[in-house]
């Protein structure tokens, strides 16, 4: 048997429940419209009124996630580096020092430009 | 399976000799963000400018001081050598587009400096986070802020410039193709007069370059499938052997080809071209304009010659429609542009369709004899012609005012020619350059791509090519036309005195599209020396 069969066969279940689900609901499901349908989806809570001609809106959660991004790269570097620690030397050690200077260029900008105050 | 910790290991070596031109331009840029934090306001413009001109410079000394003692191949044919574990190739083609990467990105920090146009102050947005037209933006304005980070951010895309046309695996092309795109998104939305449209074509030019990225990667994705390397001499190795079905190989080309193609904005890839050179800051234009487009012609050439080149009955025909297509749709839609900066990115897609032309020609240097050239060489030639007067139009362009700022409609540009003289005559030679005039840069340029696609057996092609030369020196007279013998609108456009900055940027591109136009040898040698790229 062709080993693919198996996949295709997950395909085909997967892409049946997923029609089977939506033509189910829509279906057998109750349809009453309210005000509430028709607002813009955030999780759940209350829609934040958007001010006039877009406004400004703060991105204190979207650098936050960016921070979180530069200290993960390192991260992701900083493991197989350290399991090769010792057959790397000196070479090694000067160009990770290198690399989290680098990285730590982009941390002084946020620091020192307020980005990290949060009011 | 082996536990990692068991297998031995090489440490690799990097000489940071070799690599020290490109290590300048982003330490450069480091430096630059570092200034921008500590630094006090007042002084952030004069040390990155300052910071931004030594570093070039710097670097520009130092690809001079590495292409002296590169190492030979083939008694000449090829010189350099292979870095980083042979991730960049510094080889001859390599050092000779950091050169001019570098020549370029000099002339567009003096644009990007220019602070005489704007009442003291650069051209570029005081806050961009402060709403179009609001009075957050015109507090910043008359509080006289400017975002000064405009320069690391064109080093740190200088920088991924430089690398892309010298990456030698898939992997590094990718992550340079990012690091050159990223800033220049940014840029585009910057400028301080007219920020809808800036920021509408900072939109766009993301939009359609995520896409053009994603497309670039799948077709990476493809060809590591196909070959099982991201080393372009091991997949050119693979192409050589290959035996039967190869589909996966010709769709990861095709979109491969899509990406580097809508870098250099080739049609059909070329939609984004007008729009973005329009709403740009007309500093970030000219650089775009000049250094974007030789990135991702020494990328493509790589990819297509090194890593490519056995397939070339495959891909040689795409090339062929491509540049046709690309010379036609620029030559002739330029002709409709009523918008001087729409009509130089109508006129920049022809230009990219020229170098396609020189592109699909002889690739050997054993092919051609002394006097001639090989694609690779009039392509590179070219690129050096085409930035030079590019960059000079556009800073002629930042000059032609009203009270709005730029005027960059035609119909205010009538009687130029009345008001300034000088300057009209200047951008009259670079218009006479891009449509090929004797004499100018544009002559020697054409001449070479011509040959080197004669000789390769695409004179189909240079015949399409000869005719689009001649309708696009149409639009070209009829703004020169429109600049000496045509009665000015109104008050007529006044023309702004600019501090030396600018002026410098003109009079360099000027000289050089008059001295590469009678005296191209020194450059065409350069450019025979660089030689064939290393794999």
């Amino acid at each position: 048997m062709n080993p693919y069969l198996p996949i295709i066969g997950l395909g085909v279940l997967a892409a049946g429940f997923a029609i089977f689900s939506v033509a189910a609901s829509s279906m057998l499901g109750p349809k009453r419209y309210n005000r509430a349908k028709l607002d813009s989806y955030e999780c759940g809570i209350q829609p934040t009124p958007q001010p006039i001609g877009g406004g400004k809106f703060p991105v204190k959660y979207y650098i936050t996630a960016m921070l979180f991004i530069i200290f993960d790269i390192e991260i992701i570097f900083l493991f197989p580096w350290a399991v090769y620690f010792d057959s790397m030397k000196l070479f090694g050690l000067v160009e990770m020092v290198l690399f989290i200077a680098t990285i730590f260029v982009a941390y002084a900008y946020v620091w020192r430009r307020g980005g990290l105050e949060w009011d | 399976m082996i536990p990692l910790a068991d297998r031995a290991f090489d440490a690799p070596h990097l000489n940071y000799g070799r690599l020290s031109p490109l290590l300048i331009v982003f330490g450069v840029a480091l430096a630059g963000v570092l200034v921008e934090a500590f630094a006090p306001r007042r002084l952030r413009y004069a040390i990155n400018t300052v910071l931004s001109l030594v570093g070039l410079l710097a670097a520009l000394i130092a690809v001079v001081l590495v292409a002296g003692d590169a190492p030979s191949h083939h008694g000449g044919v090829s010189l350099g050598s292979l870095e980083a574990v042979g991730a960049i190739a510094v080889d001859g083609p390599a050092l000779f587009l950091w050169g001019i990467l570098l020549v370029f990105g000099l002339l567009s920090v003096l644009l990007f400096a220019e602070r005489h146009l704007e009442g003291g102050l650069t051209a570029f947005a005081g806050q961009a986070a402060a709403l179009p037209g609001t009075d957050a933006e015109r507090e910043a304005a008359s509080r006289g802020v400017e975002h000064t980070e405009v320069f690391p951010l064109m080093m740190f895309a200088l920088g991924g410039m430089m690398l892309f046309p010298a990456a030698n695996d898939l992997l590094t092309m990718f992550v340079a193709l990012e690091v050159l795109s990223l800033p220049l998104y940014l840029l585009c939305g910057l400028a301080r007069r007219r920020r809808l449209i800036s920021q509408e074509a900072a939109m766009k030019y993301f939009l359609l370059g995520a896409f053009s990225s994603a497309l670039f990667l799948y077709g990476i994705a493809l060809v590591y499938g196909f070959a099982g390397s991201f080393q372009l001499a091991a997949i050119d190795t693979a192409i050589s052997a290959r035996a039967g079905a190869t589909s996966m190989l010709l769709v990861g080309m095709g979109l491969m080809a899509v990406g580097l193609l809508f870098k250099v904005g080739a049609a059909p890839f070329h939609a984004w071209t007008p729009d973005v050179y329009q709403g740009a800051p007309t500093a970030v234009t000219a650089f775009m304009a000049a250094c974007t487009k030789i990135a991702a012609f020494g990328a493509l050439l790589r990819v297509f010659y090194v890593a490519f080149g056995a397939a070339n009955w495959e891909w040689l025909p795409v090339m062929w429609v491509i540049a046709a297509l690309t010379m036609a749709v620029g030559s002739v839609i330029a002709i409709t542009q009523t918008d001087v900066k729409r009509m130089l990115a109508y006129s920049s897609i022809a230009h990219a369709g020229f170098v396609i032309t020189g592109f699909v020609g002889v690739q050997s240097a054993a092919e051609v004899g002394d006097t001639q050239v090989t694609s690779l060489q009039a392509v590179l030639f070219y690129l050096v012609t085409y930035g030079f007067a590019t960059i000079g139009a556009f800073a002629v362009v930042t000059l032609v005012r009203d009270a709005g700022g730029e005027t960059t409609h035609l119909s205010r540009w009538a009687g130029l020619g009345k008001e300034a003289p000088v300057l009209a005559g200047v951008f009259a030679f670079f218009l006479l350059a891009f449509a090929g005039i004797p004499l100018t840069s544009g002559f020697t340029g054409k001449w070479m791509v011509f040959a080197a696609a004669w000789a390769g057996g695409a004179w189909p092609l240079v015949v399409v090519a000869v005719l689009m030369s001649a309708v696009a020196a149409f639009f070209y007279v009829r703004v020169i036309v429109l600049m000496f013998f045509s009665d000015p609108v109104g008050d007529g456009p006044t023309v702004a005195v600019p501090s030396i900055l600018t002026t410098a940027a003109i009079t360099v591109g000027a000289t050089m599209t008059l001295v590469l136009g009678v005296v191209p040898q020194p450059v065409l040698d350069l450019a025979r020396q660089a030689g064939q790229f290393i794999r």
